[in-house]
């Protein structure tokens, strides 16, 4: 894989975000490595799995645990040229959740489309 | 083949620093290449030298910093994770104004591009923990 990518090509990578925004620091780390990563200029995409959409949620509200609301960053994901979101949809309906309700447009995939887009990827990061 | 690893897991708490450990083991063991091992989140804390496990017990750390010596092992700490959590080398120390260093033979503290870069150096990247 190394030596088909030896001459500049672009990686995919794609970062999985399986977990609640707070709770644990992994959504957040996650996406430093996102916008860090982003100065590569690698193929990214990012997937959004379980307790892993509510980091999207619109209306979050973060003064009552004393972190920071890291939501509105999704939100400049465009200005470094990460506009491949992908959300699983038995996880948003598991939650009573749309697309509607998140913070960024995205693509809602089912779980079988999900494992495809995987499957596509040469780097994928679980967070 | 050419492995990087990324460990996102502490020692002790967690199984995954040991299994990562294992795998790169067993990688070298078969011939195979480790481009880098990257500490992400709490496996920064994989690379204190002040950890004192009983001695009746395996020393996760010493035991990473012997497999790097051993097989010149690039490993490398998070520097935005390892600031958070505490771990520092003798530069870090300084420029923050501490007055001391933990970080274990072997390993050293840089940025995040180069957990990328190992994504886009190796042939596989493999992720143990969280």
């Amino acid at each position: 894989m190394s030596e088909e990518h030896a001459g500049g090509t672009a990686k995919k990578f794609l970062y999985v975000n399986r977990k609640a925004p707070y709770g644990t620091i992994y959504g957040l780390e996650s996406l430093e490595v996102v916008l860090i990563g982003a100065a590569f200029e690698q193929d990214v995409s990012l997937a959004f799995l379980g307790d892993g959409v509510y980091q999207l949620a619109k209306g979050q509200d973060t003064k009552g645990l004393e972190v920071k609301n890291f939501s509105p960053t999704f939100g400049a994901l465009e200005d470094y040229d990460v506009t491949k979101l992908y959300v699983e949809e038995e996880a948003l309906q598991a939650r009573g959740l749309s697309a509607a309700d998140l913070v960024v447009p995205v693509e809602v995939v089912d779980t079988r489309r999900m494992a495809e887009i995987m499957e596509d990827q040469d780097v994928i990061l679980s967070f | 083949m050419k492995f990087s690893i990324l460990v996102n897991e502490g020692p002790y708490t967690h199984q995954a620093s040991d299994t990562a450990y294992q795998f790169v083991k067993a990688a070298l063991a078969k011939g195979h290449e480790i481009y880098r091992v990257f500490f992400y989140h709490d496996g920064v804390n994989n690379g204190t030298r002040l950890t004192v496990p009983p001695q009746d017990d395996r020393n996760i750390v010493k035991r990473w910093s012997e497999l790097a010596a051993q097989h010149k092992l690039d490993l490398v700490l998070c520097i935005a994770a390892a600031q958070r959590r505490g771990l520092m080398d003798k530069s870090e120390a300084k420029r923050n104004g501490k007055d001391a260093d933990n970080i274990a033979p072997g390993f050293r503290i840089s940025g995040l591009g180069q957990l990328i870069e190992a994504g886009i150096q190796a042939d596989r990247l493999v992720v143990f923990g969280a």
